[in-house]
């Protein structure tokens, strides 16, 4: 319909420029943390992400070795490189802590009792000093550290930070968490679908209902429960709790889809003599694979980024712990600083998530689309 | 056992004995019970098929009745007890709740949180959907926004952590306002009130996608006539989309706001991890993870109380399956 009067083309160009605009403005706060899981530290804190391909200003304290001092008239002198032969720009320096970059390169910098320090930009520094000097004395000063991208913060937290373990487990809890609900779930929706039996209006509304039930109400009664019976906090528990959790959403969703296939082939089918179990096993479950794939995806998604369950099911020591709990509770807390460290971690817990997301997206928007418009 | 080893295995016994039980169990009904032979095997056929259905269903309706139903009764029996569940107390738990100033702020914080996300969200997603619909490059577009859909809270939490940060050199509202001359960084997380809303631009963030490739699709299944028939009337790019798109699909709008309105119920995540529930921007699943496993009675009332509040959206939903079924 572009060709129909009342497009303009300002309105096209409005149009372009806004979307670039609400893209960039939903990219951001995710490149940002790309960017800066690839940063160390000091450069994390020394300059914004955004200003990362630039050299960074960073604070430096030197030595200089007393042994090199050389009686020069009244005083004692040390000249010298402060960079020892290394490449480099001072931009400021100073001679004391409390004031590190009080001087540009070249000033004359007099310090107390009679001292005085001058360092050039290529990093030539002369020290007087009136008495002898018995300590080495400290230079500080700031240059521009050229900006570095490393695997480091991965590589510290994967292999010394405990994060391989609760990406295994994340593994572990996901994995038979998607893949158990589908079963039962195709069987339950089948009968919704094409079975006829007395009170199938009743559960099936009962399966609505249940969709929006807060988790919250299952988490006191069932840890009580799983006590009781001995399962306790375990994989095992957390298993049966995401099963039960997410076949709401499965039943209902595989429902609206088998409900939808056409009568046709199961009516002949079943004229042929093909039992019900027939017909679900050899049509309806091959012919469900869009849903059931859009219900993999959401389970998957859902459980991998799931903080509560796992807080409350899984045992609370850090064996057990999966990404999202090691990240809130543990990470968050005792490396609350370290910048670089956080979203090297947070990097690693959304990484699968989307790989999956990137890959499958066409049956995820399905299953969306299945969930909530009809 | 290691715990992978015990995921093979439940994975084997899991979708094994799933198998197993359709299979043998629909075989007994069929060849023992109710064999379609004998005497009368027209009769048996037909009794068959009346037992048929629950054996499908079986495994399913034990596991939503155990993990579903029952926690409704047993959250509400258990709320009725105190802290060590050994006295009954009636509605004592929700007397004191009540009266608790950290439950009001909850209450009024999550009240903040329904207006707000939901709203904001849809109306973001009704926004992109209609500037990406006839764009080239609009499917991508589209896929960029929704991407925060795939990423856990907790991890949303931590780059939005980034942007607040208390730092000019971290953050990027602190670096805007350093931009603009402001003096001290500012930890925004901190003030006052308006920190609640930081704290729902996150899940705003993650939501506007979700709203979108619904919105879009509705957007795709308005019959190209209605708009046609406008644009000849001579009719703005404006008026068709406020006068004739947005009321063929108000019915689309209204299903994604009670469904966001449904989640930001049950979100804790992100304030659990931004703020922990200080400088007052508890919500009520927040404020009950902070009473679960130290008093599950309060926290059992909690969790009642969200579950009243959502009530009424169930009540709805229900209804509106019904509609369709007939």
């Amino acid at each position: 319909m572009d060709n129909i009067a009342g497009t303009k083309s300002a309105l096209g160009w409005a149009v372009n420029l806004s979307v670039v605009f609400l893209v960039v403005l939903w990219l951001i706060p995710t490149v940002g943390l790309l960017v800066s899981s690839f940063r160390d530290r000091d450069q994390i804190t020394a300059s914004g992400w955004w200003m990362s391909p630039f050299a960074v200003e960073q604070n430096y304290q030197a030595s200089i070795p007393a042994e090199e001092a050389r009686k020069d008239g009244a005083f004692f002198v040390i000249e010298g490189n402060i960079f020892s032969g290394g490449e480099g720009e001072v931009l400021r320096f100073g001679g004391a802590r409390s004031a590190p970059t009080a001087y540009a390169p070249g000033e004359t910098a007099d310090l107390r009792r009679d001292r005085s320090l001058v360092v050039e930009a290529n990093g030539d520094f002369i020290y007087k000093n009136p008495e002898e000097i018995k300590r080495d004395p400290n230079v500080y000063y700031s240059t521009a550290t050229p900006p570095s991208f490393s695997l480091d913060n991965y590589r510290t937290i994967l292999f010394s930070n405990g994060m391989d373990v609760a990406f295994i487990n994340t593994f572990t809890v996901t994995i038979p968490a998607t893949i158990i609900p589908i079963l039962i779930a195709a069987f339950a929706a089948y009968a919704l679908a094409w079975m006829d039996f007395k009170g199938r209006g009743l559960l099936i509304a009962m399966v609505v209902g249940l969709l929006v039930v807060p988790l919250q109400l299952a988490l006191v009664p069932l840890l009580q429960l799983h006590n009781k019976v001995g399962i306790g906090q375990s994989f095992l528990g957390i298993w049966m709790a995401h099963t039960g959790f997410g076949l709401p959403l499965a039943i209902y969703l595989l429902r609206n889809y088998m409900v939808g296939l056409p009568r046709d082939i199961i009516e002949s089918a079943k004229v042929d003599g093909a039992t019900d179990f027939q017909v679900f096993t050899k049509i309806v479950l091959p012919l469900s694979f869009p849903a059931l794939a859009s219900f993999a995806i959401f389970q998957f998604l859902w459980v991998w980024n799931d903080l509560l369950v796992a807080k409350v099911f899984l045992p609370s020591n850090s064996e057990s712990w999966v990404m999202t709990v090691k990240i809130a509770d543990d990470l968050l807390g005792s490396r609350g600083g370290d910048w670089g460290i956080l979203a090297g971690a947070a990097f690693i817990s959304i990484a699968v998530p989307l790989l999956v997301f990137f890959t499958m997206q066409r049956y995820l928007v399905r299953g969306l689309l299945a969930g909530s418009v009809k | 056992m290691s715990p992978i080893v015990q995921g093979m295995l439940t994975i084997v016994i899991g979708v094994g004995g799933c198998i197993g039980y359709f299979f043998l169990s629909n075989l007994i009904l069929d060849k023992v019970i109710f064999p379609a032979k004998g005497p009368n095997p027209g009769v048996n056929i037909n009794r068959a098929n009346l037992v048929r259905p629950w054996l499908f269903l079986f495994p399913a309706m034990a596991a939503l009745g155990l993990y579903l139903v029952y926690p409704v009764i047993g959250s509400f029996w258990r709320s009725l007890y105190n802290r060590s569940g050994d006295e009954f107390i009636g509605f004592g738990n929700y007397a004191v709740m009540f009266a608790d100033d950290g439950f009001q702020t909850a209450l009024f914080n999550n009240f903040l949180w329904v207006l707000f996300v939901p709203a904001a969200a849809t109306f973001l997603g009704l926004l992109v959907a209609q500037l990406t619909d006839r764009l080239k490059w609009g499917n991508i577009a589209k896929s960029l926004i929704f991407m925060p859909m795939a990423i856990s809270f907790v991890g949303a939490s931590l780059i939005w952590k980034f942007v607040y940060a208390n730092n000019a050199d971290i953050g990027l509202i602190n670096a805007l306002r350093d931009f603009f001359g402001a003096e001290e960084p500012l930890d925004v997380l901190q003030v006052q009130f308006w920190n609640n809303f930081f704290l729902m631009v996150i899940l705003v963030w993650i939501q506007t996608g979700f709203a979108m490739v619904i919105l879009s699709a509705a957007l795709r299944g308005i019959p190209e006539e209605t708009v046609e028939a406008a644009i000849i009337d001579g009719a703005n790019p404006f008026q068709v989309f406020f006068k004739i798109k947005v009321p063929q699909i108000m019915g689309t709008i209204v299903v994604v706001w009670t469904t966001i309105t449904i989640l930001v119920l049950k979100v804790f995540d992100i304030v659990y991890t931004m703020t922990g529930g200080n400088f007052g921007t508890e919500i009520l699943p927040s404020y009950m993870m902070s009473y679960m496993f130290r008093d599950d009675g309060r926290a059992t009332a909690v969790a009642f109380v969200i579950m009243i509040v959502v009530l009424p959206v169930m009540i709805w939903n229900i209804r509106q399956a019904r509609a369709e079924m007939r």
